[in-house]
């Protein structure tokens, strides 16, 4: 059962690798929060698997705090998006 | 009872891989940025929530299980706001935005 649950948390880990590095590799921006958010809860997913195959309970805390950040992380990305300010500088840099 | 735990175990966290498997596939090969997102939901309630789902006879005792159960919850809670905040920004600027 253990090595099952190191082998699911390997390969999450691979694939949500490979898809970090696709996606940065695009121009949007929205490209990239979206790509955060996979981090976000294919992270959750590895801490989890790796929590109950070393029988760590701490990790799963660490799992939480994840979540909490990847939230965080979008919602900061859509406030700067619709800030009023940010647009007036992007215009002014000429982006 | 413990070798059908262990099965039910295997065939959940497997689902679930399936799930986050389809999901980013689904994130690099779909078209427009809508259509990602919907791609990225499959990962964060199917996926994350069948992973969850086989582990759950693998805590340690019944505080474990249920903090398993809050992470899931938190997760899905946050996945559904913030994928609705993204779609706006979307709506609102455009692809690029």
């Amino acid at each position: 059962m253990t090595s099952f649950l190191f082998g699911a948390a390997a390969s999450l880990l691979a694939m949500v690798a490979i898809s970090l590095f696709v996606i940065l590799r695009r121009s949007a921006e929205i490209d990239h929060m979206m790509a955060a958010q996979l981090l976000g809860t294919g992270g959750v997913a590895i801490l989890l698997l790796l929590a109950v195959a070393t029988e760590t309970p701490s990790i799963v805390d660490v799992a939480l705090l994840l979540s909490l950040f990847a939230a965080f992380a979008a919602v900061a990305f859509v406030r700067n998006a619709s800030d009023p300010e940010s647009e007036a500088q992007k215009a002014a840099s000429g982006r | 009872m413990n070798l059908a735990l262990n099965i039910f175990t295997i065939a959940a966290v497997s689902a679930g891989m399936f799930f986050f498997l389809a999901g980013t596939i689904g994130l690099l090969r779909f078209p427009d940025p809508l259509t990602r997102l919907h791609a990225l939901t499959k990962v964060d309630n199917l996926g994350l929530g069948l992973v969850i789902l086989g582990l759950l006879p693998q805590a340690n005792g019944l505080f474990g299980a249920l903090k398993l159960v809050s992470v899931w919850l938190l997760v899905q809670l946050s996945g559904a706001i913030v994928t609705q905040l993204i779609a706006g920004s979307v709506r609102q600027h455009g692809p690029q935005a």
